[in-house]
């Protein structure tokens, strides 16, 4: 019956327009429709599914500010047991690693985990980095991009799937698992499992309930810094034309035009 | 001149094309020391490469260890360089495996991470430069504390090749802790075909739904093919089961900056223009006129793809005589 915890990231819509903000060149998270980033409601799935055949619980732990109570209502509403929400004025600017400690630190809240499950990489930063620091500062192994995820007692099979090509994977557990993005079709909250993740316990925690000096997160002491921030201006939109039978020889002569063929 | 440590990517005794981006990259920070991590016997075939693109110095970490376990052989390999050799940065390719490298090597050296940078500067400091949200804003940025690690995204910086030594130094692959380690039991690598890679193609040839079926993508692979471009996708063509995922562009597959760019069928989501948007030339067919793509093309045709694509892959092959 593994005890699994899936990591879930607020991020803004890649649907709305993503700006950093002009004072600090973070993040400017108030300017875009924040949605639960969808690797994540893959996360979710994977640890739902490993509920309905061997049992366990399945703890929803996300860092974020209050708004991302959001994107746990809807990981606790596809039918996650319970949240930990770690949110803190002090994380504001908070780089990968610094996250990463935090959530290191939320993960050793949780009784015996036995798995962690969280997304490949997040549309925001796409740092895709997270969950094998993870699993670097919790001293467990990482079988991370996961299209296939098998359990048997103690041991974790993966079928890990990147550019290269599959890696099968072999590990003990507790583990760190990533899922990516063809591991499954993440499940529509039902009315029922919305009317039951209002009455879900979420508990909030600062960091200072983690034990974490405000000093060593945020902004102040991020382990990197954005120097310089230049928005690229919008393409515009060039000459289109009808096909009248022509439309092949007329790319060929704008390409010709441009000395591209 | 301190060194620039870089990891090379290698398989099956050949050097991946982003290694001598992240060579050509490491120089403008200092002298180059490509670190080659693999099983007996891998560095020496690598060497004269790596001389062809500047390597100063080769580390050769050789061990069974090294390909039997995911990542952390490479991390530890590094972690160890970094404390005896006080390099000026590391670099790493931003694939998925450099991306945890890079990722764990910071944590682990209480380094600053700079993550997925398009070119690097070594004037006052380590500086990446970083172009996020599909390309709407380029960054730049330092690390604060430690050795800059930084993961660098294959086909954002130019290869150029220059001479370098490639003196050899021998390096152990430490230990293995087996409990903290992830077994690699099998590997079924995506034998590349002919093709350009995506990242690396000058030009690229994409189709979306308006495809329609996975028979009929050849219409899309026979343009690519005349006009020697690599073929990408869409995620709603690779979801429909008409072409692989690797070939994703887009937010949640790859970007890609090619000189020109040719989506046929394609509406233009906004996460597919993330992957795509900073290609030099990009056109575009599509049925409807209204389509967003329209919107970021510089020629667009609103007509039916499988009456444009043939024609321009006759006229292209017309001009190649
Ligand atoms: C978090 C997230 C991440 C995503 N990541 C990606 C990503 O990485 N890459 C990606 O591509 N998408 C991504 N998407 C999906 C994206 O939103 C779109 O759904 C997708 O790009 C649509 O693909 P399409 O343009 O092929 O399909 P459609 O939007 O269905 O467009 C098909 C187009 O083909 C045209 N057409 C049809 N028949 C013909 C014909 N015979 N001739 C000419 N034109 C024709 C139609 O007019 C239409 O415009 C992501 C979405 C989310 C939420
Ligand atoms: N602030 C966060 N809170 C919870 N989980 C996170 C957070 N940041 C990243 N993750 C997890 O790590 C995954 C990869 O993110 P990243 O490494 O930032 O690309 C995400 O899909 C999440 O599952």
């Amino acid at each position: 019956m593994p005890n699994i915890v899936v990591l879930v990231k607020q991020v803004p819509d890649t649907y709305s327009e993503r700006k950093l903000s002009d004072s600090d060149h973070t993040l400017d998270r108030e300017s875009a429709d924040a949605v639960l980033d969808e690797i994540n409601e893959r996360a979710v799935e994977e640890a739902l599914l490993i509920k309905e055949a061997q049992g366990g619980e399945v703890t929803v732990l996300s860092v974020g500010p209050d708004r991302a109570t959001e994107a746990i209502r809807k990981a606790l509403s596809m039918g996650a047991d319970k949240a930990l929400h770690v949110s803190d004025e002090a994380l504001h600017g908070s780089c990968v690693i610094q996250t990463s400690k935090v959530i290191a630190a939320a993960i050793g809240k949780v009784d015996s985990v036995d798995l962690v499950i969280a997304g490949n990489e997040a549309t925001d930063g796409r740092s895709g980095a997270v969950p094998a620091i993870l699993a670097e500062l919790l001293g467990y192994p990482q079988l991370t991009h996961a299209r296939k995820v098998e359990i048997d007692g103690t041991s974790i099979k993966v079928t890990r799937e990147t550019d290269e090509g599959l890696t099968h994977l072999e590990a003990s557990l507790p583990a760190v698992v990533s899922v990516g993005e063809k591991i499954n079709e993440p499940r529509y909250p039902s009315f029922k499992g919305i009317m039951a993740a209002k009455k879900k316990p979420v508990q909030t925690l600062t960091i200072a309930d983690l034990g974490i000096d405000a000093g060593s997160v945020g902004l102040g002491s991020a382990t990197s810094k954005v120097v310089e921030v230049a928005p690229k201006p919008p393409r515009a939109a060039g000459q289109r034309v009808e096909d009248e039978g022509d439309g092949g020889s007329r790319i060929a002569e704008y390409l010709v035009g441009q000395k591209i063929i | 001149m301190s060194e620039v440590l870089v990891l090379v990517e290698h398989v099956d005794g050949e050097i991946k094309k982003v290694t001598f981006e992240l060579l050509t990259a490491a120089r403008a920070l200092g002298e180059p020391s490509a670190v080659v991590v693999g099983t007996s016997g891998t560095a020496a075939k690598l060497k004269e490469s790596l001389a062809q693109y500047g390597a100063e110095k080769v580390y050769v970490a050789e061990s069974d260890d090294a390909t039997g376990y995911l990542v952390t052989p490479k991390v530890d390999v590094l972690a160890a360089l970094v404390g005896a050799k006080s390099p000026v940065a590391v670099l790493v390719a931003a694939t998925a495996d450099g991306k945890e490298v890079a990722g764990r090597l910071a944590a682990r050296t209480g380094s600053g991470l700079l993550v997925d940078a398009v070119g690097l500067e070594g004037e006052g400091g380590v500086t990446a430069v970083q172009s996020i949200f599909g390309g709407a804003f380029t960054v730049k940025s330092q690390a604060t504390t430690g050795t800059p690690v930084v993961s660098v995204r294959p086909g954002g910086v130019e290869a150029a090749e220059a001479s370098g030594a490639a003196a050899e130094e021998v390096v152990e692959v430490p230990a293995t802790d087996a409990a903290k380690a992830t077994r690699i039991t099998g590997v079924e690598p995506i034998v590349g075909g002919d093709r350009p890679e995506l990242t690396e193609a000058s030009i690229v040839v994409s189709g979306g739904r308006g495809v329609g079926a996975a028979e009929k993508f050849d219409v899309v692979e026979k343009l690519a093919d005349s006009l020697g471009a690599a073929v990408g996708a869409s995620r709603a063509a690779v979801d429909s089961g008409y072409y692989p995922a690797q070939f994703q562009v887009g937010q949640t597959g790859k970007t890609v900056s090619p000189q020109l760019y040719v989506a046929l069928g394609i509406s233009g989501a906004i996460q597919h223009r993330a992957g795509m948007q900073t290609s030099k030339t990009i056109v575009a067919v599509n049925k409807d006129a209204e389509a967003p793509i329209f919107e970021i093309a510089d020629f667009g045709v609103v007509g039916d793809l499988f009456a444009v694509a043939p024609q321009l892959t006759d006229e292209v092959a017309k001009r190649k005589g």
